[in-house]
């Protein structure tokens, strides 16, 4: 009798792949992903389409020939990059800016440092940030395009955030919560519709892909933070609910500063990394020159997980 | 039934395929030859009392121990002594083994072999030990620690809890719920004995949920024999429960500090088995010459798998040949556990007393995927029961970093595997925890002797 194989144990493995829980993360994006396509219609679809085709090629061109590194590449890692960038951009982007942007995401921001999991700034916050400061004028443009629901004819408009911007919290006045729960024109495919990224979450949570914490904490931040200024001068400062349903929060909260490469890998220190992302984007929103920040926030505290990573620790069996 | 318990700190699910739980215990009969190595049992080998050409006798003791921590041998057939020398163990290592020819299973004096249940226990401590100790017991849960030494607790040590481990928490083994089947009166005197023995603590039997049946069965008996003080605990189904640190954890809800022994925090352990063999030994005179192995796995039909009473010194290839052969889509033959046992490199190797498994696992369940990068998802740190954090320690132990593998307590490693299974990357994070854990036991195991050599050289240097 042959015996094949010899190897220390454990001898069986869950199964659990690092393909099967992006593919996760992509099917939780869907949602968000088809609402953005209804909505923004062709336009969507190809801002989407360069995005993630464009990621997906590069990180297996860059493993293959210039990393030359076996398991470097991974498919649904780009794909959710891809699909990341794509809802984090105007509708109208054109579509050498959103190449752009996958070259720097993928290319700067992840494989240089050394690709999958090695990557210190989220790759599409990176990328967004980079062509937000190189390419102002068309990462501030929020015409809205014809979709395949709403067909009316192209209507460019500041969003809620950029309205209070300008005029503070009078000018969003009478605005409907409910509406813009589940239906936000205005702004990019990542913030139409609330409900959807809402959702997509509800799907991660319960296939254990990610822990609520960070998401959570960001939430309940942002929420104190806008309520206490809310307080002091409602017409000035926009309130908490306006704050949790409008711009990037739920996007970057559910999706993007959950991601594991760039946030604390232990409770503890994920509740300070999204207590930080909750504060800076409050304070760049009422103070900032920038009308969101949600971005420039996860961006910030991504560079500070190393050091909540080295404060906080699991407790260990029988140690104080 | 109480609330269902667990240990406190992460753990994992895997399914628990106990295909083989419905199938009774068989007695394997004897093979020709049998090769009974001298270590079965943690601690320093046993030294042969018999010489080549000696007649032996079923029960007769056949090496004594070898050291403070260490355990007598029994012959486990009638036969002549055919030779005692190295013979290549599970692993392929070099053991010595004394060779008996079977010539029959008469077995030696004093020794009771009928069915007939005594619940009278000895009153003297001592004597009850003694027994043990000459019966050869020793842990049956995987360690094999000698028995008679861990029921005996240092001098100012108190067991507050007998702890009866139930669990059998490894997906497919079945014989320690097979004998909660079958003998649970012998197990529940077997408890009441050590109960006793450790001056009359309160005892708990620890059962996982997913053997109903065992715990009714270990219910009734419980209740029919009536002895105070042992009650059942069922816990919730989670690896690895019937690790002793967790254990402790989910029944007393107490901790051991970081390089203690279980009995700091009051508590004693014993294995299911354990107890059906100190039950054997005190009421019976019969000294562990045998135990419960279930054949298994996920590439054999479940007409082929098999609950054996085997005996020590039986080869894994006759028990293999007993249940149908090996078979063939087998890639991977495991001794015990799939999640801690040993890989099999030589099925010539003999059954141990701790035997407990012959476990058949295809290529697809078995089979290591190439490793990828680490994406930080934490699952490691949130399987580790130890509360460690294996992606730390595997980096730390990549860069050679023994001082910071010390402070991050990757010598707490119990190396039940929860981190490698949980890994979705595939990277063998046990592999270089175990490889780490060797370092710095080394560091730490220096540093005491160097401590030690410095209080004896102080020592002299005041007498000058």
């Amino acid at each position: 009798m042959e015996i094949q194989l010899v190897s220390p144990s454990p001898h069986v493995h869950a199964k659990a792949s690092v393909s099967a829980i992006m593919g996760d993360v992509c099917i939780a994006l869907l949602p968000a992903v088809a609402v953005s396509v209804l909505f923004y219609g062709w336009a969507e679809l190809l801002v989407l389409g360069v995005s993630a085709v464009s990621c997906v090629a590069l990180e297996w061109v860059i493993a293959r020939f210039l990393m030359k590194k076996k398991g470097a590449f991974c498919g649904p890692a780009a794909l959710v990059t891809g699909l990341l960038l794509a809802m984090n951009l105007p509708v109208t982007t054109p579509w050498w800016v959103v190449l752009t942007g996958a070259v720097f995401a993928i290319g700067v921001a992840k494989m240089s440092f050394g690709g999958l999991g090695q990557n210190i700034f989220n790759p599409a916050i990176a990328a967004r940030v980079f062509l937000l400061i190189s390419f102002p004028a068309y990462m501030t443009d929020w015409t809205v395009t014809p979709g395949f629901i709403h067909s009316t004819d192209a209507v460019s408009g500041a969003t809620l955030l950029g309205k209070v911007a300008e005029g503070g919290a009078a000018a969003v006045a009478g605005t409907d919560y409910l509406r813009t729960l589940f239906l936000n024109i205005g702004g990019s495919a990542g913030e139409i519709s609330t409900a959807a990224l809402l959702l997509g979450f509800v799907y991660l949570l319960c296939r254990k892909v990610v822990k609520p914490w960070i998401t959570l904490s960001v939430f309940a931040t942002v929420a104190l933070v806008s309520g206490v200024f809310w307080l002091i001068d409602p017409a000035q400062y926009t309130d908490p609910l306006f704050n949790l349903l409008t711009g990037g929060v739920v996007l970057g909260a559910c999706f993007m500063a959950t991601d594991y490469v760039t946030s604390p890998m232990s409770n503890g220190g994920g509740v300070i990394y999204g207590i930080g992302i909750g504060f800076i984007v409050m304070m760049i929103r009422y103070f900032g020159s920038y009308p969101e920040g949600m971005s420039f926030a996860i961006l910030i505290m991504n560079m500070a997980v190393p050091l909540l990573n080295r404060k906080f620790h699991q407790r260990k069996y029988g140690r104080k | 039934m109480s609330k269902k318990i667990t240990f406190a700190i992460g753990g994992i699910h895997p399914a628990d395929s106990k295909f083989a739980s419905h199938r009774p215990i068989e007695v394997l009969p004897l093979p020709p030859v049998m090769y009974v190595s001298m270590a079965q049992h943690l601690g320093a080998p046993a030294k042969p009392t018999v010489a080549v050409g000696d007649k032996v006798k079923t029960g007769q003791v056949i090496a004594e121990p070898g050291g403070f921590i260490s355990a007598f041998v029994h012959s486990p057939a009638s036969g002549t002594v055919k030779s005692i020398g190295p013979r290549k163990d599970l692993a392929g290592n070099d053991m010595t083994h004394i060779e008996i020819a079977v010539e029959g299973d008469e077995w030696a004096e004093g020794i009771d072999l009928s069915d007939t249940l005594v619940t009278q226990i000895p009153e003297d401590r001592l004597e009850i030990l003694k027994k043990i100790q000459n019966c050869g017991v020793v842990g049956l849960g995987g360690a094999t620690f000698p028995t008679h030494v861990k029921l005996n607790p240092a001098p100012g040590s108190i067991a507050e809890c007998l702890i009866i481990n139930g669990a059998e928490c490894e997906p497919f083994l079945t014989s320690d719920c097979r004998i909660m089947l079958e003998r649970p009166r012998e197990i529940i005197v077997g408890a009441a004995i050590m109960q006793k023995v450790l001056g009359g603590c309160r005892c708990v039997i620890g059962i996982e949920e997913n053997k109903p049946e065992a715990i009714r069965a270990m219910s009734e008996a419980l209740a029919e024999l009536g002895y105070a003080g042992i009650g059942i605990s069922v816990l919730k189904k989670k690896y690895p429960q019937g690790g002793e640190k967790q254990l402790i954890s989910a029944v007393m809800g107490r901790e051991v500090a970081s390089g203690g022994l279980p009995i700091s925090v009051g508590a004693v352990v014993q294995n299911v088995a354990t107890a059906l063999a100190v039950y054997d030994a005190v009421q019976k005179n019969r000294p562990l010459l045998t135990n419960t192995l279930t054949v298994t796995g996920d590439c054999i039909p479940e007409d082929r798998m098999h609950n054996y009473l085997f005996r020590i010194g039986m080869p894994l290839s006759y028990i293999a040949e007993q249940a149908g052969g090996v078979p063939e889509n087998a890639a991977k033959i495991v001794s015990g556990g799939p999640m801690m046992g040993k890989a099999v490199a030589n099925l010539d190797a003999c059954t141990v007393k701790g035997s407990s498994s012959i476990l058949y696992l295809s290529a697809k369940a078995t089979k290591r995927k190439a490793a990828q990068n680490c994406i930080r998802c934490g699952r490691c740190a949130d399987a580790c029961p130890m509360g460690l954090e294996p992606f730390l320690l595997n980096r730390l132990y990549k860069a050679g970093d023994v001082d910071g593998l010390e402070k991050n307590a990757a010598q707490d490693c119990i190396e039940c595997g929860c981190c490698l299974y949980s890994c979705p990357a595939h990277i063998p994070l046990l592999d270089s925890i175990r490889m780490a854990k060797g370092q710095v036991m080394g560091v730490i195991r220096a540093r005491a002797a160097a401590a030690k050599a410095a209080a004896e050289a102080a020592k002299v240097e005041e007498k000058k």
